[in-house]
């Protein structure tokens, strides 16, 4: 055991007792940022130093500071991949996949026969391994990113028709009433009340979907795909046991989720205020 | 229920109508090609006949789908390398072992988030970032290294199964676990209730809801990493191996029946665990 | 029936399919209400006073019977707007704010711009809430979302008002200062109100009319005509002429009672 090692664990012990004594304290504002952030620098150190102390081959798993200095290095490669596998890949579908539920969810709504059928069918649908649809839309779509962008639509379809079709029905009565002592049309309560009041849904749907959007598009590049894109990448270079590579790749994918995760909950936060969940917070 | 029934019937029959006629649309090239090339003009019965009957079609039909079903699941000797049910054990195996370790690592995180604030303030929010990010992506690392170090077959798909499977069951349970309100738990504290008594008597039995929608949503998440898991190995076994054997050489039929077996798998598992729900809210007086 | 009759109700029922079997929540219900009235219609729960509201509001539909408001059957009075409804719980939307709430039913009846404006200041004056125009809902105390409810009835100026329990969820003090205000609102206005509830106090008080109703199966079991004068300060509830009222209708309810 060297002296980094014992460094990164008292480091860690201190990093935890400092967390406790927080918790226990009333910096509201230093609660929500300083104990994750203590709990993933210290998580970091201890995996750089247990690398080094345990010597463990970099083929079964590169310290941090290797897979940084990868990536920093290739960037542009980095760069290549994540714009054919977000950008083309992943956010097509994710926007086409989406419209198009919404767009389905309207429609359905128009016909309650409609919906009784299409809700249990979705529900299934949501929970099926749709991921398997990706070799054949690989073989429909071709290798590029047209079929990364087919399933992405695939996979993200279901989950938010099911969530915009109950999010409509989730206006409150009293509020239907008021629109019918008003003469409203259809359309009226549509715009004004059900689909305000469905908003929590539809953003609950979209950011399922936004996880479910990376996930396709990295998966279905297992599937065949042109020399570039995350899921070729890691594909190719775990077979040539540069982990390094791969966990670049990772972290982009995870900074990329994250990102694509957060700015979704930013416009929750900014559409739908006035819902409890969101007032609770500030 | 009842009343979903016809709706949903007749929207299935469309959706199988609509499946013979994207096959037919799908496959003609193929079959007038072909035809072409022998100086034969098809009929409109005969394009329809050919489109549906292609050993290698692009979309094949539903009829194709399930005699192909039938052929591996009840004609092939259960420890064949062609049965479905051998693949489907393969790949059940692997999801079960994986589900129930991460229902395990799960109910056990919760515990731990809901009754240290520590743990909460620090590795909540990490638990909650983790689930944007695309895991699967670690699928092909995960198998490779295990192996590297000596462990293939089942267990690594486990692993990647587990590492799907606990997201739900954390955040359900903690859910769960918190959603007795104030006044309950001030009601147990007048009763000088210990920790454990409060858990045991109230937020277990609170968190029985809860646990039974991440169960469900943990078993399909399984199934998804237990397929995604066979692709890095090699092809040799599973569901998953079959979908990326089909796909290497073009027998479209192949691929379908593997997803048909999941899917039916998945609806079978989480068809399963809402049965047992519905036994335990029934004894437990759970309305819904 | 005369020119001044705004709801006419003859022998009216209804009776809803439940589970548990068919519920009797109108029997032969016959009624008369003249402009500018303020009915009160009180009695336990199930009487059906809340239905016999919604019934007026074409929020349901009678089983059996004729019910005419302004002449004309309930549907056509809610298509040419003819009432406004005020319900037990403010039902203000969270997402518009109190002077966007109030120019919801405007929006929809497609009134101009400018004349929206007017209006949403006419009503918050009149409810006392002028400051309260660009607050959301839930950043105001229970009273204040009533009052805007109401602010909301009144907007678009229908002649009839419809109130289903207004003040059923509010603390007592907070329904003395608007069952006043209400009074004072009626005045100015000239509106007739059909007021459900079930306070005793609070009917004797607001109303020219009280209906009292008795459940299983829902009907009228007695209407009272009051005669206090129409100058009302709160204390007139110490005052024998009050205090009879409130006797008969006691009464009444129990009579109602008697029958189980």
């Amino acid at each position: 055991m060297n002296s980094f090692f014992l460094f990164s664990i008292i480091f860690w012990i201190a990093a935890w007792t400092i967390n406790i004594f927080i918790a226990q304290s009333n910096l509201a504002k230093t609660k929500m940022v300083l104990p994750p952030i203590l709990f993933g620098v210290s998580l970091l150190l201890i995996w750089e130093a247990s690398i080094s102390a345990f010597d463990v081959s970099p083929v079964i798993l590169p310290a941090p500071s290797l897979v940084f200095i990868k990536l920093v290095s290739s960037v542009s490669i980095l760069w290549v991949d994540f714009v054919q596998t977000f950008v083309k890949g992943a956010l097509s579908g994710y926007i086409f996949g989406c419209s198009a539920a919404f767009g389905v969810a309207l429609l359905v709504d128009r016909f309650k026969f409609l919906e009784r059928g299409l809700l249990p069918i979705g529900n299934f649908m949501a929970a099926l391994p749709i991921i398997g649809t990706a070799p054949i839309l690989v073989r429909w779509f071709g290798f590029d990113w047209e079929s990364k962008s087919a399933v992405v639509t695939v996979m993200v379809f279901f989950p938010m028709l099911i969530n915009t079709i109950q999010g409509l029905q989730m206006s409150d009565k009293i509020h239907r009433d008021l629109m019918q002592t008003y003469n409203a049309t259809s359309f009226q309560t549509l715009i004004k009340l059900r689909l305000a009041a469905a908003m929590p849904f539809i953003f609950n749907g979209l950011k399922i979907c936004s996880t479910l959007a990376l996930i396709g598009a990295i998966v279905a590049e297992f599937f065949g795909s042109p020399i570039k894109g995350i899921g070729f990448r890691i594909s190719t270079e775990v077979g040539r046991f540069a982990l390094d590579m791969v966990w670049a790749e990772i972290t982009i994918a995870a900074i990329t989720g994250s990102l694509f995760y957060g700015g979704i909950v930013l416009l929750e936060k900014v559409v739908t205020f006035w819902h409890p969940s969101q007032r609770g917070r500030s | 229920m009842n009343n979903a029934f016809l709706p949903v019937l007749t929207i299935s029959t469309f959706i199988v109508l609509i499946w013979y006629s994207f096959s037919i649309v799908l496959n003609s090239s193929w079959a007038l090609d072909k035809a072409e090339r022998n100086d034969q003009k098809l009929s409109f019965s005969e394009l329809v006949h050919d489109t549906w009957s292609q050993k290698k079609p692009k979309l094949p039909t539903p009829h194709q789908v399930g005699y192909e079903m039938w052929k591996t699941i009840f004609d092939k000797k259960v420890t064949s390398k062609r049965s479905l049910v051998y693949h489907g054990w393969i790949t059940l195996s692997a999801t079960l072992a994986g589900f129930m370790l991460g229902t395990l690592l799960g109910i056990l995180l919760a515990l731990a988030i809901v009754h240290d604030k520590a743990t909460n303030l620090s590795v909540m929010p990490w638990i909650i970032t983790s689930q944007t990010i695309p895991i699967l992506a670690l699928a092909p690392m995960i198998i490779v290294v295990l192996s590297s170090i000596g462990f293939t077959g089942l267990l690594p798909k486990a692993v990647i199964s587990m590492y799907l499977s606990f997201f739900p069951i954390v955040v359900g349970m903690v859910k769960g676990l918190r959603s007795p309100d104030l006044l309950e738990i001030d009601q147990m504290k007048t009763w000088s209730a210990s920790q454990f008594q409060i858990l045991i008597k109230l937020r277990l039995p609170k968190s029985i809801p809860f646990l039974f929608t991440s169960l469900k949503l943990g078993m399909a998440a399984s199934l998804v990493g237990a397929i995604v898991g066979e692709l890095p190995s090699g092809a040799i076994a599973g569901l998953g191996a079959r979908m990326l054997s089909g796909s290497y050489y073009g027998q479209t039929i192949q691929i379908w029946s593997a997803l048909f077996t999941a899917a039916i798998l998945a609806a079978s598992l989480v068809g399963l665990i809402s049965i047992i729900q519905a036994f335990v809210f029934k004894r437990m007086m759970i309305v819904r | 029936m005369t020119d001044e009759t705004v709801i006419s109700a003859q022998s009216l029922d209804l009776t809803f399919q439940t589970n548990d079997g068919p519920v009797h929540a109108l029997k032969d219900v016959n009624l008369n209400i003249t402009k500018g009235d303020f009915i009160s219609f009180i009695g336990p729960s199930g009487c059906g006073k809340t239905t016999l509201l919604r019934v007026m509001a074409d929020l349901d539909q009678p089983t059996d019977g004729t019910i005419t408001i302004n002449g004309v059957s309930p549907k056509a009075a809610r298509e040419s707007r003819a009432y406004g409804y005020v319900f037990q719980s403010a039902g203000l939307y969270p997402w518009r704010t109190i002077g966007k709430n109030i120019r919801l039913p405007l929006e929809i009846m497609g009134i101009s711009k400018s004349e929206q404006k007017e209006r949403v200041e006419k009503v918050l004056k009149l409810v006392e809430l002028e400051d309260f125009e660009k607050k959301f809902p839930w950043q105001l105390s229970g009273g204040m979302q009533q009052r805007a409810s109401i602010a909301r009835a009144l907007a678009f100026d229908a002649d009839i008002l419809l109130m289903d329990e207004p003040f059923g969820a509010l603390d007592e003090i907070v329904r003395d200062y608007l069952n006043e205000q209400l009074l004072k609102l009626w005045h100015s206005t000239k509106k007739t109100i059909c007021f459900v509830t079930h306070s005793i106090p609070e009917a004797v008080y607001l109303s020219t009319k009280i209906v009292v109703m008795s459940p299983r199966p829902g009907r009228i079991i007695d209407i009272i005509e009051s005669d206090l004068p129409d100058k009302r300060p709160l204390e007139i509830r110490d005052t024998k002429e009050f205090i009879d009222i409130a006797q008969r209708v006691r009464e009444g309810l129990r009579a109602g009672h008697s029958y189980e």
